[in-house]
């Protein structure tokens, strides 16, 4: 465990002033930000530079009396690692920006910053059934090939893409014994519950994955400091990911993020990633910025094409326009990264099933978008037959019933 | 003789309970005193009363005139003190022999011409006449129907002041009970299933919900009938028992909502605005009145609009929904008012309710109205089905069958029910707790590893498993069979709700 270890991973104190002074200047910043049409030059400035945008001297005082040691101590508290890039343990990917962060700071197991190649998968917060079908699709594909999954743990796709990643190797699922008593209601005979803080966001039992050294854990970049979940609501993905992968950000320790740090936050998931999948995205999306990061720095774009009638889908429809990679399942990242002949280094995926003219029927009428009870049923004769058929679709994990009861395809076994 | 007693009923919460009226009429200044624990409106009965009796031609005593309500640690309120004070005076003054009102309860409001007007809760004051023995009621004609509905009780239903002490002295029959006249809420069924087109897949649903007693949740953007499908529940759900229906009178008598026309006989369906405070929905105030959960008692209670609800109330009907009662303590009392409804809440996609394409709510209003709908309630909610616009071609060709089609699976199913349930609390298979499964659900092995396959690959909480099973119980107990089997899981898992599917991204 490197978590609170001193050596390797340790920052200098140049790194650490350098973001302290960044941290220091985050309200000038947002403003400079704006003013700058080109956004990564600010973080590329020297740090006296820096200085001079602060025209109060504040953080000029700030600067001068800052104390590595106390900063060090600040991280330990938080449980935190923090790496800079004069050590050999920060991501050379990084080094590809014109801005790298002076430090990163890590939640988690630092190691897994350094498996590669990693894909990086955003989208929209706002992410319609498709999208985040994809975006959990694509996550566990890549996942189960073996790479690992870079996002930014943002509602909608992000969070979507981070839950496929725990979808690909599914722990065992209750402790034997638990399905003696399947509606485990009656906690007489039951085992224990964990304690709140060891499930996962969907309350399976954590202590996973076994082998601490899971080569494909994903990493998830924030805005803010990567003690504090954000969005709060994401906070059991931040254990999760906390518990096997890395949490990481630039900024020190319980800092709240400010606008601007979105952005920046998007040019670590780009350089991160050796590929950048956005999978849905209206037209001027912010996660867009991401792949214009990727660009940037020659990293090859990918974007899940959508209908050309959602604005939903805007953004990664002018993405394809523009050329980047068509991705239609994970299959299509893989090529992407490994060329078309490569083997896949996961398991490969079981082959589709071929199912009955009946079902195919009621799973046409599922794609076409006529998801709920009353279109499905609505004609037919045998309306029973109909609710079995769906939850046959549905133990074959090619339909799923999303929360209003409406039936969606399910991306589950590939193409 | 100075003195004069007359026995009547006060309301408390759901019960009457019995009070004496005493009047004591001595010498000295003329004065007229109400003591014991009498709210506002039964403190002004006193210029009522004197108004009322010297306008139907009785003499006012111009004398110092005490009235006592007893008990006096109970809390009397409302108008229905009237008559009895009236007639106690009249007794204490010697103007009616008081052996003419021994074991008659009496209730009424006066006006001051001395006409009685209609009260509220005529049918629990009648019941709690009979339950202490008193043979006679005396009580306002338009009310005399209602009181009827106790049996072994004579019921005196008159119009005036002047025309109860006539009816009290032999001098005339008390006049018969209105004729029971067409209704102002006429349809006597309520609206039917058959005025439904275009949603023939979401039948089977609603008649699970009513076979079952489950209550349902209906997902879909506004307009496209989420609130007709609701409305037409009450014509699915099998008819009042007689037991049922008294109930369900004495509520609405008391929060009068009642015209006076007898037995209800139609299952209650109350649908609140969604402004509704905590006490408005379970009930409460001051003096403790019932709230709309039970003025929906033994019937359907529709919360349009669920994620707009405020969290208290959505809240404060967790207990009622889990117990099939409420109850609201008050410094000085305890009362509890019965709950055993069905719920049927309906809800947009998001808050803007234009569905996926057209929306335009952000990520976070979406994720506020998520977990506003992911509350509390939707634990107690079995059966989930989304309502989508019909097509053109579904509202020309899809036409529901009438309710009357549908009652006799439903009511079959009920009874098997109630066969199986004989011998416990439960009455329906929407209150079988994962225990109660376990020992009554009878499902096949087959059925149980079904289950589990669906368990496995949804993580169905615990919840989620056991409303499954229920469900299937009720859609086992429609097809008539006596055990749980695989194809009755499969059909009872396209309606389940799955709070898991809200919390994934």
């Amino acid at each position: 465990m490197t978590r609170g270890g001193p050596g390797a991973a340790e920052a200098c104190d140049a790194c650490l002033r350098r973001t302290d002074l960044i941290a220091a200047m985050a309200a000038w910043l947002d403003v400079e930000w704006r003013r700058r049409s080109a956004p990564a030059g600010v973080l590329s400035l020297p740090d006296e530079a820096l200085l001079a945008l602060d025209r109060s001297g504040e953080a000029a005082r700030r600067y001068a009396g800052f104390s590595a040691r106390a900063a060090r101590e600040r991280i330990r508290a938080a449980g935190l690692v923090a790496v800079c890039s004069c050590r050999a343990a920060y991501p050379e990917r990084l080094r590809a920006l014109a801005d790298p962060p002076a430090v990163l700071h890590v939640a988690g197991r630092l190691p897994a910053l350094e498996s590669e190649p990693s894909v990086a998968i955003v989208g929209a917060r706002r992410g319609t059934s498709y999208g985040l079908e994809v975006a959990r699709a694509l996550g566990r594909g890549v996942t189960a090939a073996g790479l690992p999954v870079v996002s930014g743990l943002a509602m909608g796709i992000d969070s979507a893409s981070h839950v496929g990643a725990f979808d690909a190797e599914p722990p065992p699922l209750v402790p034997p014994g638990v399905h003696a008593t399947p509606t485990g209601v009656d906690a007489g005979d039951a085992p224990p519950a964990p304690p709140a803080a060891e499930l996962g966001i969907d309350g399976r039992k954590a202590g996973w994955p076994p082998d601490p050294a899971w080569p494909a854990a994903p990493v998830a970049v924030l805005a803010g400091g990567a003690d504090l979940p954000y969005p709060a609501s994401r906070r059991r993905l931040h254990a999760r990911i906390a518990a096997c992968g890395a949490v990481v950000s630039e900024l020190p320790p319980g800092f709240t993020a400010y606008r601007w740090c979105f952005v920046a936050r998007n040019r670590i998931i780009a350089a991160l990633g050796a590929v950048c999948v956005v999978v849905e995205a209206a037209e001027r999306s912010g996660s867009l910025t991401t792949a214009d990061f990727a660009e940037q720095i020659g990293r090859p774009v990918a974007a899940v094409p959508g209908p050309v009638t959602s604005r939903f889908s805007g953004g990664t429809n002018a993405l394809l326009a523009a050329g980047a990679a068509v991705v239609r399942d994970p299959r299509d990242v893989l090529d992407l990264l490994l060329g078309p002949d490569a083997p896949a280094p996961g398991p490969p995926p079981p082959p589709a099933v071929p199912i009955e003219p009946r079902l195919r029927g009621l799973l046409d009428a599922i794609e076409r978008g006529h998801g709920s009870l009353a279109e499905l049923v609505g004609g037919a004769d045998a309306a029973h037959r109909v609710l079995e058929d769906l939850t046959d679709l549905e133990l074959r994990g090619l339909v799923r019933r999303d929360f209003g009861g409406r039936y969606v395809r399910a991306l589950e076994t590939g193409r | 003789m100075s003195l004069g007693r007359v026995d009547t009923f006060a309301l408390d919460g759901v019960e009457a309970r019995r009070v004496w009226v005493e009047a004591d009429i001595r010498g000295g200044l003329p004065t007229f005193t109400v003591v014991g624990l009498a709210d506002k409106a039964v403190r002004e009965a006193r210029e009522r009363v004197r108004s009322a009796l010297t306008n139907s031609g009785f003499v006012f005593p111009q004398e110092r005139i005490t009235i006592n309500l007893a008990p006096a640690y109970l809390r009397k309120i409302g108008p229905g003190f009237d008559l009895p004070l009236a007639l106690a005076v009249l007794v204490a003054a010697g103007q009616l022999d008081a052996e003419r009102i021994a074991g008659c309860a009496v209730v009424g409001e006066l006006s001051l011409y001395g006409e009685l007007r209609s009260i509220r809760g005529a049918l629990a004051v009648a019941e709690g006449a009979h339950r202490h023995g008193l043979g006679r009621i005396l009580l306002p004609l338009a009310r005399a129907r209602e009181a009827a509905l106790v049996e072994d009780l004579e019921v005196l239903g008159v119009r005036t002041l002047q025309e109860a002490v006539e009816v009290l002295r032999g001098e005339r029959a008390p006049a018969p009970p209105p004729e029971r006249t067409a209704d102002a809420d006429a349809e006597p069924e309520g609206p039917d299933l058959s005025d439904v087109r275009g949603h023939n897949g979401l039948i089977g649903a609603l008649e699970v919900a009513a076979a079952g007693g489950h209550n349902l949740f209906l997902h879909g953007p506004p307009g496209t009938g989420k609130t007709m499908l609701a409305r037409r529940l009450p014509s699915l759900l099998p008819p009042l028992s007689s037991h049922e229906a008294i109930e369900v009178t004495r509520l609405h008598s008391i929060a009068g909502l009642h015209g006076g026309a007898g037995l209800v006989e139609r299952r209650p369906f109350r649908a609140p605005h969604h402004t509704i405070s905590a006490s408005g929905l379970v009930g409460g105030g001051g003096i403790p009145a019932p709230g709309e959960a039970t003025l929906a008692h033994h019937g359907v209670l529709f919360l349009d609009e669920l994620s707009e609800f405020h969290r208290p109330a959505l809240e404060a009907l967790r207990q009622p929904l889990e117990d099939g009662h409420v109850t609201i303590v008050r410094a000085q009392q305890v009362v509890v008012f019965p709950t055993r409804i069905t719920l049927v809440a309906a809800s947009n996609p998001c808050p803007c309710g234009m569905g996926e394409e057209a929306c335009r709510c952000s990520a976070a209003d979406l994720a506020r109205h998520q977990r506003r709908l992911s509350g509390p309630l939707l634990d107690r909610i079995d059966v989930c089905v989304t309502v989508a616009r019909p097509s053109a071609g579904a509202l020309r060709d899809q036409a529901a069958p009438a309710s009357a089609t549908l009652r006799p699976r439903i009511l079959a199913a009920r009874e098997r029910q109630t066969r199986r349930l004989a011998g416990t609390r439960l009455t329906c298979n929407a209150q079988l707790t994962a225990r109660a499964l376990r020992e009554l659900g009878a499902a096949t092995s087959a059925a149980e590893q079904l289950l589990f396959r669906l368990h496995d690959r949804h993580r169905l909480s615990a919840r989620g498993h056991a409303r499954i099973l229920r469900v299937a119980r009720t859609v086992a107990d429609l097809d008539g069979s006596a055990a749980v089997e695989p194809e009755h899981i499969m059909r009872a898992a396209c309606l389940r709700l799955d709070d898991q599917s809200l919390a994934a991204a």
